[in-house]
């Protein structure tokens, strides 16, 4: 097995049964593991909601450290609607000429500071500080600002040994809490700024509102983006080629983006709360209880992917639902999208090879199940072309 | 060399010719409303949805299984629907007319 590989632990599960078990805090989820089913759940909001207890359609659930609602995705149509028509313009932004300058100046600076180093611990010391710096052109602040996100460290809800840490979770709210009380006070340019200034179904949001929003912004794209960030240098570190082949033909670009991100599925599921005894795959669901959209399973479905387990850099087709499915896909997908095409093309420019030189893999606790999800720690030393 | 006109969701025409690519990729790099191609081709994001005219059903053909699968959970979605990511220009294609399906 590759040092860059992740695993498919969920295929006799998905092949045999279509679903898995985990508890989760004493409140169990059923998992979907087959890409047509998932899409089918993840469709039905009317039985699988995302409007349930705030918290609770993450796992690990996150009802005992939160009670602000994120939004737009704890959420259900109707309402969910206008809240993503709110947000939505603000987040096509990385689209725009200026904000693309911007990041490939920050990933370019990024990439030649870690080539002049002898060694570089990833997580912390590229991933962590690419994705903060990042998050700044998101939320139209200063760049500075990410100095403060640097410091807590690479998870804001977890912490070594614990699923979730409470005390870390409020660092991050009182924070948000206090940026807002900012905002309020000097109105600027800012994601804050847009969100109080703005008004849905006639009303302007309400401070827990602007929150939900906020919090919703920085939890969502942390792990996720950092995870993507770790596991590409170590996908490359054992695949030069593939450098060379971005090098030489640079319009593959986009679809070996999608490949990646299908292949390690960063965000391994999301939860929904069923508002009727149901089934799924000829299995009952009780009406109050937990499925998961296991993105992390849809992906490898060999019913739908050839070689489902292999990365082909350039796959044509790939319906696959690493950024989610339906209403509730990711709001920061053009974000990271953004980011990985400028990192793969920059990587490509500078890098000749990257040298693995210690990691410990991040695995994933799902009840039966453990998955790899990327790097607690990957040393290298990266080798410039 | 192909003409390909779009409707857009408020009914204003746009008019376009492309030689290669996909249909998605000419809607896009002309900024037609509504076509928004965030997976960049893959049929993975269903941000390219068009009706076809129903006089030029032939021209296209029919979606494949996997895209077939993506517009069957489309609210908005009817039996002319395609992803137009998935639609290659060609000469086959010229005088196609396209309706920018909604979306939520």
């Amino acid at each position: 097995m590759k040092k860059s590989a992740l695993p498919d632990p969920f295929e006799e599960a998905r092949v045999n049964k279509g679903y898995g078990e985990m508890d989760d805090q004493n409140d169990p989820v059923t998992m979907i593991l087959g890409l047509k089913d998932l899409r089918k759940c993840a469709h039905n909001w009317k039985t699988f909601q995302s409007g349930a207890e705030p918290g609770r359609i993450v796992i690990p659930s996150e009802v005992n450290i939160r009670d602000t609602r994120q939004i737009p995705f704890e959420v259900d149509p109707p309402e969910h609607k206008d809240f993503r028509a709110l947000v939505e313009p603000w987040f096509k932004r990385p689209l725009e000429a200026d904000y693309k300058a911007a990041l490939t100046q920050q990933i370019n600076d990024i990439v030649d500071e870690v080539l002049t180093k002898d060694s570089v611990e990833v997580v912390g010391e590229f991933s962590l500080r690419l994705q903060s710096r990042a998050l700044t052109l998101l939320l139209n602040i200063p760049y500075e600002e990410s100095e403060t996100w640097i410091s807590w460290g690479t998870h804001v809800f977890r912490s070594e040994g614990e699923a979730l840490d409470g005390d870390k979770a409020n660092i991050l709210y009182d924070y948000i809490d206090e940026r807002i009380s900012k905002a309020i006070e000097n109105p600027g340019s800012d994601l804050y700024s847009m969100l109080l200034a703005a008004t849905v179904n006639g009303k302007k949001l309400t401070r827990e509102e602007v929150k939900g929003v906020m919090i919703l912004t920085f939890a969502g794209g942390r792990d996720t983006v950092i995870n993507a960030v770790t596991n590409s240098i170590a996908y490359f570190a054992e695949h030069p080629e593939s450098l060379d082949k971005l090098l030489g033909d640079p319009d593959i670009t986009g679809k070996a983006v999608e490949e990646l991100i299908r292949y390690f599925s960063p965000l391994t599921q999301m939860g929904r709360v069923a508002t009727e005894d149901t089934q799924v795959c000829e299995y009952a669901i009780k009406e109050d209880t937990r499925i998961s959209l296991c993105w992390a399973s849809a992906n490898r479905d060999a019913k739908v992917f050839e070689n489902p387990n292999d990365v082909v850099l350039d796959r044509k087709i790939n319906p696959h639902v690493a950024f989610g499915f339906s209403h509730h896909n990711c709001l920061g997908a053009t974000h990271a999208r953004q980011i990985m095409n400028i990192l793969l093309t920059t990587l490509a420019k500078k890098v000749k090879s990257i040298d693995i030189i210690d990691y410990k893999e991040n695995i994933e606790e799902l009840g039966e199940f453990k998955r790899k999800v990327g790097y607690d720690n990957l040393t290298v030393k990266f080798h410039t072309r | 060399m192909a003409k390909i006109t779009f409707i857009t969701t408020d009914n204003k025409t746009i008019n376009l010719e492309g030689t290669s690519g996909s249909v998605m990729q000419l809607a896009v790099d002309n900024g037609v409303p509504g076509i928004d191609g965030d997976c960049g081709g893959v049929c993975s994001c269903a941000t390219c949805h068009v009706h076809v005219a129903p006089e030029h059903v032939g021209k296209t053909g029919e979606a494949s299984e996997i895209e077939e699968d993506m517009l069957d959970l489309n609210d908005y979605s009817n039996e002319r629907s395609r992803l137009c990511c998935q639609l290659e220009i060609s000469d086959a294609l010229n005088g196609l007319v396209l309706q920018v399906a909604e979306s939520d």
